[in-house]
């Protein structure tokens, strides 16, 4: 799959449309982890939309998304950011031996706050 | 039997170069009812109407067929030619052969084949025309103005100058509207009250207007140049004619503690009160929720203050009815509600506001006495954000998918204020675009950020939080490509704007078209821009769509002109081609009453004779003055009853027929 | 079969609106936009005025294609009128699907005041289109054909 077919895979399996997308930049605005991405939310749909998905995709900023959602509630266009770095992550982690979680690092991670379903999630969101 | 005469015209060559017009004129003597046919250079001339007339009169024609260019053209001109001898102008028809035939086939064969068929349909058609005579309704010349906003008193002030009587309906107790809260206007920062209450002055005192204020429409009834409109005066327990506006009452008051909603809500107000100084008319007015003597009954002190002895606790709402001529809408808009806007805490924080409430901040007259003081602390702001399209121009349900229009200009005044006022202070605006088509805007908004150094950033602001007696404001800056943290002291909103709450019920009163966002829809969006779809309803100002005071201004006085050329008029003339329902066919099911646009149909009981038996039935009646013979309601109809005149089922069946022959 | 296609002149009654297509037609024509002279027009005052036994009794009478036109949506002269069009020529033309009469025969179309060259290409395009499928034999009361009775 080439760049502009990849674009459009991870806009069909995330069901966002970019184009409705009104370069406001309240997504980043409303970013809660924004220090921490290389990218921010209203580059994910700048870039997807105009074929620089490459960047996004040697970046680790999908990873850094904490998912949690305040980018999709605030967008007045609802075109919900979260879910399009979602499926750029979703990319990532479908390409061969990229799964950003082994269960041996569990282990390591485990303390006795963390709840069983944050591993269980994080399972799901960073591996295949 | 029809005796029809088919005239063909040359056209010089337009037509003759691809149509055999001799080879037309013989088939047309062939077709059933043709007495006699012709053909001429320039039909449309002296001449070649003379041939028409002629053969009016000479061969006792009783149809006539021009086969010329399009009816658009030259349908006005022979029907006007028959007319003149004799011949009702209904039963003349136009066969385009030449827009819809010689101009567009090369082919003398082709060409001639297809102008005989055209000429065979219209001939088919007149066979079954019949004589239609234009309806008249009297004018009733007096206007409704609905809201009593600049729009609404620009345009009772036209249609009075022009010497026609203008009712205004104001559902609150004072006209003048939106504007009358305003502070300064862009882009030339002239003083509203001072531009605006003269106006209000003049209307109250023009002897053509007659204001309802406090008053609302209930109903509204008939069609173009006869209205009947019901409206309720709602009761002000102050009697109108003793009143003389002096507000002790006002003073004396104990009830103090209602929000002001002049102010926004940002003061209070006595239970009786004067809405603001310069109100029109002045009469005050009792809030029954918040007036002591409704709630219990004791208190009087209004009533024994009056030495008027205006105060009357058992007024009760009054229902006039008045007759009208031509109704303009002018509901004006409202601020959307900000509750569903969590984001920027406009609900738990004082000191997030909307750009009215600012508004009424800066105003001399306002609650603070113009002092730029936040609602909390009352302490001057030092850092001031105001952000854009809060609303506007988004998808979420809370949104507007529209864009306000008068936002932008209205944040660079009250940014360009504030700087000039108090030079110490910080502005920010947080914009998604920047619009400023009009005139004189772009230099405005650029004077605010060139001479007055108000930041202008781009982006938008995600949230905004309190955080040690400041507000939080979370904005991207993307020419910065950065997340930007402010702490303020005041945020000023720039809500979407709105139409009234009453709009959408206005609307279904008059029967006249609204669109998904409550905004009444004009009859055409570029041509007919203050009329409505519905005749004799005109649009003035915000109901109709985002504008901003001098584009207001200018709706209300072009809706003005309308309604003085409706109103100049002694009779309207009707068009003939209008729906009819056939009383023995029609079986009362209301189809056609559903998808009449314009409500022009109406049921009605009456004793119909079916062959004999006369009994009462339901049947539908078609208002013929109200119909605009769209002929929607033909195709409903199950049961065949309801025709289009000048365009009967036979008659398109005929022309069907005489195509496919 | 092809040889009956080559010489096939379909006929074809196009329904157009007073106020958009009847205009834009007349445009196409002072424009002089060619399109082909089996399309033949009749004026209604608005789409909504065609009733769908106009479009089975064109059929009937040996009409091979029938097209309708009116204003854009949302421009109607009568504000609402091609909206009602646009959902009975639906289910009509649905219903002529299942009689044999293939959807290419049947066509609804906005066309504006300003549209000639549109109108001249939707016109070429519908003539192409029921040229290619043939004569229509469907629900036609087969006298008023004469060359269908030859041909049986």
């Amino acid at each position: 799959m080439d760049l502009s077919e990849q674009a459009e895979n991870i806009k069909r399996i995330s069901g966002v449309d970019t184009k409705k997308c009104l370069r406001c930049g309240k997504c980043t605005a409303s970013c809660p982890n924004y220090e921490d991405m290389e990218y921010h939310p209203h580059q994910f749909v700048y870039f997807i939309e105009n074929g620089y998905l490459d960047r996004l995709l040697k970046s680790d900023a999908a990873f850094r998304c904490m998912t949690c959602f305040a980018c999709v509630e605030r967008c007045p266009r609802d075109v919900k950011p979260a879910k399009l770095i979602e499926a750029v992550r979703l990319t990532l982690v479908r390409q061969k031996d990229s799964n950003r979680l082994k269960p041996y690092d569990i282990i390591e991670n485990l303390n006795a706050d963390l709840p069983q379903q944050a591993i269980v999630s994080a399972m799901r969101k960073y591996t295949k | 039997m029809q005796r029809i005469g088919v005239f063909i015209c040359w056209c010089g060559s337009n037509i003759a170069a691809t149509v055999d017009v001799k080879k037309v004129a013989a088939a047309a003597l062939n077709e059933p009812g043709v007495v006699f046919s012709a053909d001429y250079q320039y039909m449309c001339s002296a001449s070649g109407q003379g041939l028409v007339k002629d053969a009016i009169r000479e061969k006792g024609l009783t149809g006539v067929v021009v086969c010329s260019c399009s009816p658009r053209m030259h349908e006005a001109t022979f029907r006007k030619a028959a007319e003149s001898c004799g011949l009702n102008p209904y039963m003349v028809e136009i066969a385009n052969i030449r827009e819809h035939c010689s101009w567009i086939h090369k082919d003398v064969a082709e060409g001639t084949e297809k102008a005989v068929i055209l000429m065979r349909a219209a001939v088919a058609k007149v066979n079954l025309n019949q004589s239609l005579v234009a309806g008249k309704s009297d004018v009733v010349k007096r206007a409704l103005v609905i809201g009593g906003g600049i729009a609404g008193i620009q345009t009772a002030l036209d249609i009075a100058e022009a010497g026609y009587e203008v009712d205004i309906v104001e559902k609150k107790p004072t006209i003048g509207g939106k504007m009358a809260q305003l502070d300064k206007t862009f882009p030339t920062l002239d003083c509203s009250a001072c531009i605006l209450t003269p106006k209000m002055v003049d209307a109250a005192a023009h002897d053509k207007i007659k204001i309802y204020s406090y008053s609302e429409v209930e109903s509204v009834s008939g069609f173009v140049g006869n209205f009947t409109a019901k409206i309720r005066k709602k009761a002000r327990f102050v009697k109108e004619d003793l009143c003389t506006g002096c507000g002790l009452c006002t003073e004396k008051c104990p009830s103090r503690k209602t929000p002001n909603e002049f102010n926004e809500g940002m003061n209070t107000r006595s239970a009786i009160y004067i809405p603001f100084a310069q109100a029109v008319p002045k009469y005050a007015v009792i809030d029954p929720a918040a007036c002591l003597h409704f709630k219990t009954g004791k208190c009087g002190l209004c009533e024994r203050t009056c030495d008027a002895k205006a105060v009357d606790y058992n007024q009760k709402d009054e229902t006039i009815e008045r007759k009208y001529g031509a109704i303009v809408v002018a509901t004006g808009y409202n601020v959307i509600k900000l509750d569903n806007f969590g984001e920027y805490g406009y609900t738990e924080n004082p000191d997030v506001i909307t750009s009215l409430e600012l508004e009424r901040i800066m105003n001399a007259a306002g609650p603070t006495g113009g002092a730029l003081l936040r609602p909390s602390d009352k302490t001057h702001p030092q850092k001031i954000v105001f952000v854009q399209c809060v609303g506007s121009r988004g998808q979420r349900p809370c949104d507007k998918p529209y864009c306000s229009k008068i936002c932008c200009m209205y944040t660079a005044k009250h940014a360009m204020l504030i700087r000039e006022k108090y030079p110490d202070t910080e502005v920010y605006v947080f914009y998604i675009d920047v619009r400023t088509p009009g005139k004189n805007f772009e230099e405005f908004y650029r004077r605010a950020v060139e001479q007055y150094g108000v930041h202008y950033v781009k982006g938008q602001v995600g949230k905004v939080a309190e955080n040690a007696g400041k507000l939080r404001v979370y904005g991207s800056d993307l020419l910065m490509n950065e997340q930007i943290v402010i702490d303020a002291d005041l945020v000023v909103l720039a809500a979407a704007i709105e139409p009234d709450e009453s709009a959408k019920k206005i609307a279904t009163m008059l029967t006249t078209g609204i669109d998904t966002n409550n905004f009444l829809t004009e009859a055409h969006p570029k041509l007919r821009p203050v009329e409505s779809a519905t005749a004799g309803i005109f649009l003035s100002g915000v109901c109709q769509g985002p504008k901003d005071i001098p584009e207001t201004v200018s709706q209300a006085s072009a809706a003005a002109v309308k309604v003085i050329g409706l109103l100049a008029k002694d009779q309207i003339t009707c068009n003939p081609c209008v729906a009819r329902s056939d009383e023995l066919l029609c079986n009362g099911c209301s189809s056609c009453e559903k998808v009449c646009p314009y409500g022009a149909i109406t049921y009605i009981d009456k004793e119909v004779n079916d062959h004999g038996k006369r009994e009462v039935r339901r049947i539908a009646s078609v208002n013929e003055a109200v119909c605009q013979g769209c002929g929607a309601c033909t195709v409903a109809c199950p049961s065949g009853a309801m025709d289009l005149k000048g365009f009967t089922n036979k008659q398109i069946m005929a022309e069907v027929d005489a195509i496919c022959r | 079969m092809s040889v009956e296609h080559e010489s096939f002149k379909p006929t074809i009654v196009a329904f157009c609106c007073n106020w958009c297509s009847y205009a834009g037609a007349d445009l196409a024509g002072s424009g002089r936009m060619q399109y082909p002279a089996n399309v033949k027009i009749i004026k209604v005052p608005c789409s909504c005025r065609v009733n769908p036994t106009f479009v089975l009794r064109a059929f009937q009478r040996g009409a091979d294609g029938v097209i309708m036109c009116g204003c854009h949506p949302g421009d109607c002269h009568y504000s609402t009128g091609n909206y009602y069009t646009r959902r009975r020529m639906t289910m009509l033309f649905d219903f002529l699907d299942f009689l044999g009469i293939e959807r290419g025969r049947t066509r609804v179309e906005w066309v504006s005041a300003a549209e000639g060259a549109r109108f001249a290409s939707v016109m070429n395009d519908f003539v192409k289109n029921v040229t290619e499928l043939g004569p229509n034999r469907k629900i036609t009361d087969l006298r008023t054909k004469p060359e269908h009775k030859e041909g049986e």
